[in-house]
């Protein structure tokens, strides 16, 4: 235990080194935006005096290396800054969204990670059937297609044409959980969809991969029935490459659900990063996406952590 | 159970034909053959790879590989036809009355479970025993089989236990629902000799407790004549001779199996010492390792002279092939020296010059992953031509020519990929290779380990005439004291990165010996049947 600990510790101050990086590397290219929000804001018409007075006010004169200096200390004080656009702390403008995205994330995980490593288990036993051959197609089919019109066909089909569910999930805190869940239905859907295949096809390939192992060929001299063969005796050894893609997905659904929220007009996350580009918000994208790159690490993170618990000979050393 | 002709008939195969797939086509790998079990008694299968005695001992429960399919013939267990019969009845006696032993415990466990787990699957499984009953099944099994710590040892994972443990784990596994035929599938030849005793003693002791019907699978005739009551000796498919072991051992009919007999038979007389000084390589307090805590060589020390075959003999983990990296500069030493003709060699291959490099050359275990299986045989050998002796293409071509020669190929193997040739040819290109850079000294590292035991001795032969035209040196290292035996002038003895004893072939093998070099060579099986019996009452009193 304390091996992994340490592993734990290491892996989480790597983990902020790396954000550190990030942090420089989303500054600069932040700078390379075109544009000004002070133009943005104030219009054409807007006289350089007038222009140059903006600027001062929101510190946009001073040189880029102490703004990123400003930031910085600014977050390590938990401190996000405030939106330029409508001079609003971050962190307020942030937590809501942050927490819807979450939610919707977390409920196409919900549906997706336990589907597709059913559907892989079960593509793996029944491996050139029919069935096989079905899952495989269909999952490739959903992935092939870009999100949006996956998401337009979902709208017509489920919104439009039966009309079960509503076509925009507009959630709000005041709603209760199943209210919540119905509205999101749709999107959680959506990215359930995109996401199903990969973790699908990677569960059966880790699975089918050692079918041809010594250990495997025991277990059916030993008499196993061929389900728990693949459950008991496969499965646990091809937890480590299926733990990676899930997490590889999970950190997907949480930073690559721009298109969409915005489809959906969902207010997660990637519609405020969104509109907070087209707007020249800096404070708040440079936030944004800190915050998904933030997501990468610590959910990379875990998937160090579960490879390890699912393997013995790291988990009880000789 | 000297006598095999009590007891019921159990297996009965009659004119079994198995197929293999290979190149789109089905090839006989198994053609004819007639078999019969009775309980309680200990059928040995023996033969060469490629014989097919691992593909006729799972037939008997009813299994192919993947690729294989039976062709025609019958396997009958107890009265039930397995070649045709539905999955689901060969699923049910799988494990429960009939149970397998494979080769390499360590592959063959599930490396994510614990022992007892995988010893109670099949028992409760079968719905033989419930998981408490089984565990304490487990227990008892464990304590037959004279394994240390027998309560707890089955709660530890595969890879927490050593190679012999493992083996007796897998034994008591097959045990577990006490069934009425195990098959053991070579379940020794992965092991040191000293840890292989302990398995056979195993072996035989619980087939006799529980008057367990086996078929007993090796290459090795000394190792089935301590278990078998009857030996079937098979070569290419076919059976070639059938009988009691003594009466076989004794007056083999069909000179295959005189030859499987006599394989071990050949040896040379030690060369009398040379007395240059100095020594071709000289080898001086050695202490090297694999990082900062781990030493796997303590203080060793070496001598080869010219034209002269040290043989370095240990179990694995001894640090023979750590020596070998070490001469060959592989692995620079913590301390020591390494002296070639009295000239200090620097630590890392790095830093020698191409001659020095020349000088000592290796030849692997195996030769199926030594040779780029994209190269010719003409470039696999003119390689060290062009880099340490700068040849042009036309004296290459010559050169290869005359090496193929020397090792006994005709000059058309030039033009063939590995994938082409057999283990022993694969072999006998890799001695070309090393000869072509003109060595004085060549490590030999397990050379003939993965091969067949008649092919082996062929290479052991040609390796002597080599030297003795060539008067090039050999520094053998070798698990395998027959082979020791066979081509040594000198023997080094190694125990855990230390000599415990080194000297002639001749004094280090008449007694008396150092305790170590006694268990090694009183452990080498004899083709004697009261050979383990004898040595383990011996060790006993």
């Amino acid at each position: 235990m304390d091996k992994i600990l340490k592993m734990v510790a290491q892996r989480l101050a790597l983990g902020v080194g790396t954000l550190f990086v990030v942090s420089l590397i989303i500054f600069g290219a932040v700078q390379l935006l075109p544009g000004d929000l002070a133009e943005a804001i104030l219009g054409q018409a807007a006289t350089e005096e007038t222009v140059a007075a903006f600027r001062r006010e929101l510190q946009l004169d001073l040189p880029a290396h102490e703004r990123y200096l400003n930031w910085l200390f600014g977050i390590l004080q938990g401190d996000l800054g405030r939106s330029l656009a409508n001079q609003r702390e971050i962190s307020e403008l942030i937590g809501k969204r942050l927490l819807n995205t979450l939610f919707l994330a977390g409920m196409a995980a919900a549906i997706s990670v336990p589907l597709a490593v059913t559907l892989g288990v079960l593509a793996a036993l029944y491996r050139n059937s029919f069935f096989d051959r079905m899952v495989n197609m269909a999952t490739l089919t959903t992935i092939s297609f870009p999100e949006f019109f996956v998401a337009y066909i979902l709208v017509l089909i489920l919104a439009v044409n039966i009309g079960m569910f509503p076509s925009i999930s507009n959630v709000s805190s005041d709603l209760d959980f199943w209210d919540r869940v119905y509205r999101s239905f749709l999107p959680a859907l959506t990215l359930t969809l995109v996401v199903v295949a990969h973790m699908m096809r990677m569960t059966r390939a880790a699975i089918i991969n050692l079918l041809a192992s010594p250990y495997i060929e025991m277990a059916s001299l030993k008499g196993i029935k061929r389900a728990r063969i693949i459950t008991h005796h496969a499965l646990p050894n091809a937890l480590s490459p299926i733990i990676n893609v899930i997490v590889i997905n999970l950190a997907f659904l949480i930073v690559g659900v721009v298109i969409v929220e915005v489809v959906f007009v969902y207010p997660g996350l990637g519609q405020l990063m969104v509109d907070s580009v087209s707007k020249r918000d800096i404070p708040v994208v440079q936030a944004c996406s800190l915050i998904f790159a933030a997501t990468y690490v610590l959910l990379n993170l875990t998937a160090d952590i579960l490879s390890i618990l699912s393997n013995p000979r790291l988990m009880h050393p000789r | 159970m000297t006598s095999s002709k009590k007891g019921d008939v159990l297996l009965v195969m009659r004119d079994l034909r198995i197929e293999g797939q290979a190149d789109e086509k089905w090839h006989e790998i198994v053609r004819g053959i007639d078999l019969t079990l009775r309980r309680g008694e200990v059928l040995g299968l023996i033969g060469e790879s490629g014989a097919g005695k691992s593909t006729i001992g799972i037939a008997g429960m009813g299994f192919t590989r993947p690729g294989c399919r039976f062709s025609s013939g019958t396997v009958t267990f107890d009265g039930i036809e397995l070649t045709g019969a539905p999955e689901e009845t060969k699923r049910r006696l799988r494990g429960s009355r009939i149970a397998y032993v494979a080769q390499s415990a360590a592959a063959s466990f599930n490396p994510a479970h614990k022992l007892i787990k995988q010893f109670a699957e099949a028992p409760v499984q079968h719905g033989v025993l419930n998981a408490g009953q089984a565990a304490k099944d487990a227990v008892d099994i464990y304590r037959r089989l004279q394994m240390p710590e027998p309560d707890t040892i089955g709660f530890r994972y595969p890879h927490q236990v050593s190679g012999g443990q493992l083996q007796r784990a897998m034994v008591a596994m097959a045990m577990a629902c006490k069934p009425d035929l195990i098959v053991f599938d070579e379940p020794t030849t992965a092991l040191d000799v000293t840890t292989q005793i302990e398995v056979l003693a195993a072996i035989k002791d619980i087939v006799h407790q529980f008057n367990t019907a086996a078929i007993y699978i090796t290459h090795d005739l000394a190792v089935v004549a301590q278990l078998a009551d009857r030996i079937m000796v098979l070569r290419h498919g076919k059976l070639i001779e059938e009988g009691e072991t003594r009466a076989m051992l004794a007056h083999p009919k069909e000179a295959y199996t005189g030859q499987l007999l006599a394989v071990r038979s050949y040896r040379r007389d030690e060369f009398p010492p040379s007395q240059d000084d100095p020594p071709l390589l000289e080898v001086r307090g050695i202490s090297a390792g694999y990082g900062p805590l781990i030493k796997v060589l303590d203080d060793v020390s070496v001598k080869i002279g010219h034209k002269r075959t040290v043989a370095v003999v240990g179990e694995s983990g001894s640090g023979k092939s750590t020596l070998a990296r070490v001469i060959t500069g592989l692995l620079p030493p913590y301390q020591g020296e390494i002296l070639f003709k009295g000239q200090a060699l620097p630590p890392s291959y790095k830093n020698r010059t191409k001659d020095q490099l020349r000088q000592v050359q290796m030849i692997y275990q195996m030769p199926d992953v030594a040779l780029n299986p994209k190269q010719r045989v003409r470039d696999e050998i003119g390689r060290p031509l062009e880099f340490y002796l700068g040849m042009d293409a036309a004296a290459r071509e010559r050169r290869v020519k005359e090496l193929l020669e020397m090792i006994e190929l005709p000059a058309e193997f030039a033009e063939r990929l590995p994938g082409e040739l057999s283990g022993g040819q694969k072999q006998r290109i890799c001695i070309a290779r090393a000869l072509a850079a003109e060595p004085e000294l060549i490590i030999c590292d397990e050379v003939t380990s993965a091969l067949d035991q008649l092919v082996a001795e062929e290479i052991l032969k040609l390796l002597q005439r080599l030297q003795d035209d060539l008067k090039v040196s050999y520094l053998f290292i070798t698990h395998d004291l027959a082979t020791v035996k066979a081509i040594s002038d000198e023997i080094v003895v190694m125990l855990q990165g230390r000599v415990v004893q080194q000297g002639g072939k001749n004094a280090v093998l008449t007694p008396p010996h150092h305790e170590y070099t006694e268990l090694l060579l009183s452990s080498v099986p004899e083709m004697d049947p009261d050979w383990l019996d004898d040595l383990l009452a011996k060790r006993a009193s």
